[in-house]
């Protein structure tokens, strides 16, 4: 499943990285501490956060994520877009909570590893 | 020994941070800080200390303080400031925070690591991942810094930030943990942050510039009333003690 197909049906708010949203999800993983994503997300997950702070970007990068779902209608800070723009890695936004997201991710056929 | 002021930026990275400007080698760093007024300022990069000994020494010529320390990043990510009088104790801090961060740094996402030396040489990189996230406790790291022979002194970095900080983290500040300082960043006035965060009532507080970039050094420092510009020291005016004072 492509990013572009999980924007139109789940309405995500694209703030950054519109070029790059052929990208291939291979799998979701939820987490708001960074070195738990640098651990254990996988190349081509879409990762579900309320984190804004502008070093997720760099985690996405480093990390070969397909994007990043700010929840809660959370704005990224200023300098987190600029850079995100300049490295290519798509944030969008949904106003659901992370459950709720999440759940509605999984019964689109979004997977995350059984086991880390 | 008579009590004097002392202008202090204690939260100041070197290029050694990965998200540092490059330009913040040491004798560029200590001439931004005196031209900026300061008469001490705290080292401290994110979980390493391999350029405080360079900054300390170009500090030293120019008539600047310099304590060393160390911006940790707890298992729970929150930023702490720990300072020694002791550059022993400091390096053995740095050794058993080595061993508790995992990974190696990637240059291109997250930015040079640069070690230099007091003459501004590049003397090499770290390729540790410094802004990773220690296996540590918050708790673990205060206890290994109070073990310390000599003085040290931890405060929780910028608490009125969401990320990094241990009330964004953590909600509140555990009481078991025992910080000698909270401080405020250079985005919010102190007495908002008193008012937004109960616990700045429960700590002394302290303001610092997180200055990545040497134009920032001394945005916000705080005015302490020493005899000298020691570790030791400042733990005395962050409490009051022996007319020693602290203001920001």
């Amino acid at each position: 499943m492509k990013l572009r197909d999980l924007v139109a049906e789940f309405g995500l708010t694209v703030k950054t990285g519109a070029g790059h949203l052929d990208n291939e999800v291979t799998g979701g993983y939820v987490s708001d501490l960074l070195s738990d994503v640098l651990a254990h997300a996988e190349d081509g997950n879409l990762w579900v956060t309320l984190h804004i702070h502008h070093n997720i970007v760099a985690v996405a990068a480093h990390t070969s994520l397909a994007g990043i779902v700010l929840i809660q209608g959370r704005v990224p800070d200023q300098d987190t877009i600029a850079k995100a723009e300049e490295e290519g890695i798509p944030i969008m936004v949904s106003d659901l909570s992370a459950f709720e997201l999440v759940g509605r991710l999984y019964k689109a056929g979004i997977r995350g590893a059984e086991a880390l | 020994m008579a009590l004097r002021r002392f202008k202090a930026d204690l939260h100041v990275h070197t290029c050694l941070s990965p998200c540092s400007c490059l330009d913040m080698s040491p004798r560029e760093v200590v001439s931004a800080a005196l031209q900026n007024g300061m008469d001490l300022i705290g080292v401290c990069d994110h979980n390493s200390a391999e350029n405080v000994l360079a900054v300390k020494k170009a500090g030293s010529r120019n008539g600047l303080i310099v304590l060393g320390g160390m911006e940790v990043t707890s298992s729970e990510e929150a930023h702490l400031l720990v300072f020694f009088d002791d550059d022993d104790d400091l390096l053995e801090f740095q050794k058993f925070i080595y061993q508790h961060l995992a990974g190696k740094n990637d240059g291109h996402s997250f930015g040079l690591q640069v070690i230099a030396d007091d003459e501004d040489g590049v003397s090499g990189f770290c390729d540790r991942l410094l802004i990773g996230a220690t296996s540590l406790p918050a708790e673990a790291i205060v206890a290994q810094a109070r073990a310390a022979k000599g003085a040290s002194l931890v405060v929780a970095a910028h608490v009125d930030r969401e990320a990094f900080s241990i009330i964004g983290q953590l909600g509140f500040i555990p009481e078991s943990l025992v910080l000698d300082a909270l401080e405020i960043s250079a985005n919010t006035d102190v007495a908002d942050a008193k008012k937004r965060f109960p616990d700045c009532a429960n700590y002394p507080v302290l303001t610092g510039s997180d200055a990545h970039t040497p134009g920032d050094i001394g945005r916000r420092y705080t005015c302490f009333t020493l005899e000298d510009g020691t570790v030791a020291e400042i733990k005395k005016a962050l409490t009051g003690r022996d007319g020693r004072k602290a203001e920001c």
